[in-house]
């Protein structure tokens, strides 16, 4: 079966689809249809979950991380500030080794106050120790949530994770969605059965107090679960497609990258854009491609400094900025290659923060500039400043 | 036999981490008693998030989560959903936090959970400032106090403001039951525990616990500061169920002077001092009475 929807609508049936129990909503733009819709569900009768109507996102997650240690299956969507006021919970999340799933959009930070795509609010939150998989469509929105159920549970794994939509541009975009049958899902995903669940029988303390002589290994353990969930990623999607037809590249996705000697490195959205673009530009005879990042944690470090290995220019379209340095898939990309024999030059697109479009004709700029090549040694470029060229070069010999 | 007036159950064994005369020890211990086996405990940052001793030790008996400090209103709330959710209905799932995680970091939270009628008994274990930090200033510290924030000083910067009323917020949130106890009246704090289980929703529990560091008396002396807290009226025994006042312990009525002399944080404190708090006591404890006299049914 066929839907139209929008990527929050396409979550909250993926959460529904995936039978979690227990979710504690509170609403912020953009995200709120997608607890609207769960609430409808219920209220509908159509979905067996608890629904908490808490007064804040750190409730929200608060709510979740307690739900899951009695063994529930917890879901809850957020996005920007209110991303942020979690933090301190994510880390308690992870910490606690909580399969605990959320539908992120990501949107910019205020001040000034927008409510458009933006990715610093996740990039904020890379060193929570949660898995964080950005969505390119609709589609894959619906297909993520419920494989990071399956990924989260695994023992090996036992991590949280967010699936991560554009604003707007996915979460209130129309798009045709497959909604399997349900039994199917059932079948890839049984419902949640943890050993360690907290009952009376056999007390439990969890969150007690460690030493120092403790502290580490349960860091280490975090780390060693998160380059788990790397090696899992792939395979649960190879599972999914041989069940219900469809994959997304695992971590990373190159599209068109094996003969380029320019690859552009995007996540979210704006990869979709890339692609039509690569195409036209292949055309022309450019051979030009584009590498999707889907895990931004675990990083595919490995995987992207392969993908690129052959290309003579790279480009990293970065939604988002670190102040003072420069952007984040940029610095992690940059920090994979570097030592390694032959890796190209890399350099830094920041584009489209709070909403501004990234166009077709941004991104054709974008591979002339990386084709042309540099001849001072700018690593970053600001995109599409009102009143600066299209790309502004900072840094460098500039 | 001997005829014992508390229940034998122990949730709390002994070796655990709590300083010598600890209130916040025999507030644990008698809710315990008063709620028998079938607890989970929800413990945010606060002293019992310590006594317990370090992992993988534990000196409580019931599971307990630990979650973080402004949190345990939605502790309680995640706990209950999935509890539901999986079929458990016959465990007593208590928020025990400090009056910092209650009256300060947590109040969001726990007005959200009282507002839902989150089905949890909340209990805050009062010490009347941060002490697990070291016996900061919070918003439950009484008036003219000393604490390591309102250390007097040249400028005589003690505790300005009064005591935030955690009874009436939670009271104004029309729970099913609300009560003031004293580890000082063990009788009294079972009873009421007793009570807080029998009922639905959201049930409060005030538990005052003197605390020897903090409060600056000796260790020996808890019970007796335990007492004279409600022998002075400063901190009256009161329960309100479904809107009808009850108090349970009249007290004598004793100068404040007895209970404030008593302890090293209102060493400071001259005649005018404590004429001024008696005043305010005998003001509060005047509001109680006639309030207590004119909401004499259950009303919700």
């Amino acid at each position: 079966m066929k839907k139209v929807l929008s990527g929050n609508h396409a979550a909250a049936y993926a959460v529904r689809f995936s039978r979690a129990q227990v979710i504690p909503i509170y609403p912020i733009t953009p995200q709120t249809c997608i607890v609207e819709q769960l609430s409808r569900f219920v209220a509908n009768d159509v979905f067996d979950a608890r629904i908490i109507d808490v007064e804040s996102e750190h409730s929200a997650m608060a709510a979740c991380i307690s739900a899951s240690v009695v063994g529930a299956r917890t879901f809850t969507a957020t996005s920007s500030q209110g991303l942020s006021l979690m933090h301190e919970l994510l880390i308690w999340a992870s910490g606690a080794r909580l399969p605990i799933v959320m539908a992120e959009v990501s949107r910019a930070m205020a001040p000034p106050w927008n409510v458009w795509t933006d990715h610093l609010d996740v990039i904020a939150e890379r060193d929570t120790g949660w898995i964080q998989l950005f969505c390119e469509n609709n589609q894959e929105v619906f297909d993520t949530i419920i494989m990071l159920y399956k990924l989260c549970e695994m023992e090996e794994v036992m991590l949280p994770a967010m699936a991560i939509m554009d604003a707007f541009i996915l979460s209130h975009t129309l798009e045709p969605v497959s909604m399997p049958d349900q039994q199917l899902v059932d079948a890839f995903l049984p419902s949640y059965a943890p050993d360690i669940a907290i009952q009376q029988e056999i007390p439990m303390v969890y969150g007690s107090v460690v030493k120092p002589d403790q502290y580490m290994e349960f860091r280490y353990k975090i780390d060693q679960a998160m380059r788990s969930a790397a090696k899992k990623i792939p395979e649960i999607e190879e599972d999914f497609k041989r069940r219900f037809g469809r994959s997304y590249g695992g971590l990373v996705e190159g599209y068109r990258c094996e003969d380029a000697d320019v690859i552009l490195i995007a996540n979210g959205s704006a990869v979709s854009t890339a692609r039509y673009v690569v195409n036209s530009l292949r055309d022309q005879g450019k051979k030009v491609g584009v590498c999707k990042i889907r895990a931004f944690r675990p990083f595919p470090a490995n995987n992207l400094v392969e993908l690129i290995g052959n290309a003579a220019a790279v480009g990293v379209l970065d939604r988002s900025y670190s102040f003072g340095h420069g952007g984040a898939i940029f610095s992690e990309l940059r920090g994979a290659a570097y030592g390694r024999t032959g890796s190209p030059k890399i350099k830094d697109y920041i584009s489209g923060l709070g909403g501004r479009d990234i166009t077709p004709e941004v991104l054709k700029k974008i591979f002339e500039d990386l084709l042309v090549g540099s001849k001072k040694d700018t690593e970053i470029a600001w995109v599409g400043l009102v009143g600066e060229p299209l790309i502004k070069n900072i840094g460098g010999d500039e | 036999m001997p005829q014992l007036s508390l229940p034998e159950y122990e949730g709390v064994t002994p070796g655990n981490l709590g300083c010598p005369g600890c209130g916040a020890n025999l507030a644990m211990r008698y809710l315990l008693k008063g709620l028998g086996k079938r607890v989970i405990l929800s413990i945010p940052a606060c002293c019992w998030a310590v006594i317990p001793g370090y992992f993988p030790n534990t000196a409580l008996k019931p599971p307990v989560i630990y979650t973080a400090f402004e949190t345990t209103g939605a502790s309680i709330a995640g706990l209950r959903a999935a509890l539901d959710i999986r079929g458990i209905s016959d465990m007593t799932i208590v928020g025990f936090a400090g009056d910092g995680g209650t009256a300060d970091i947590g109040l969001q939270s726990l007005s959200g959970a009282a507002e839902r009628g989150t089905d949890a008994i909340y209990v805050m274990y009062d010490n009347e400032a941060y002490m697990n930090t070291g016996i900061q200033r919070s918003s439950s510290t009484p008036r003219k106090a000393w604490t390591t924030t309102t250390p007097g000083g040249k400028c005589g910067l003690w505790k300005r403001e009064a005591k935030k009323n955690m009874m009436q917020i939670m009271i104004a949130h029309r729970i099913p039951y609300a009560a003031s106890v004293s580890v000082g009246y063990p009788e009294d704090f079972i009873q009421k525990v007793q009570q807080a289980k029998r009922e639905k929703g959201l049930r409060f529990i005030h538990a005052l616990s003197p605390c020897p560091p903090g409060w600056r008396h000796d260790s020996s002396k808890t019970i007796e500061i335990a007492k004279l807290a409600v022998e002075t009226h400063i901190f009256p025994l009161f329960e309100v169920r479904h809107g009808r006042y009850s108090i349970t312990e009249k007290g004598k009525g004793l100068p404040v002077e007895e209970y404030l002399r008593r302890q090293g944080r209102f060493s400071h404190l001259t005649n005018e001092d404590i004429e001024e708090i008696q005043e305010i006591v005998d003001r509060n404890w005047e509001i109680l009475k006639k309030t207590a006299r004119v909401m004499v049914e259950e009303i919700y």
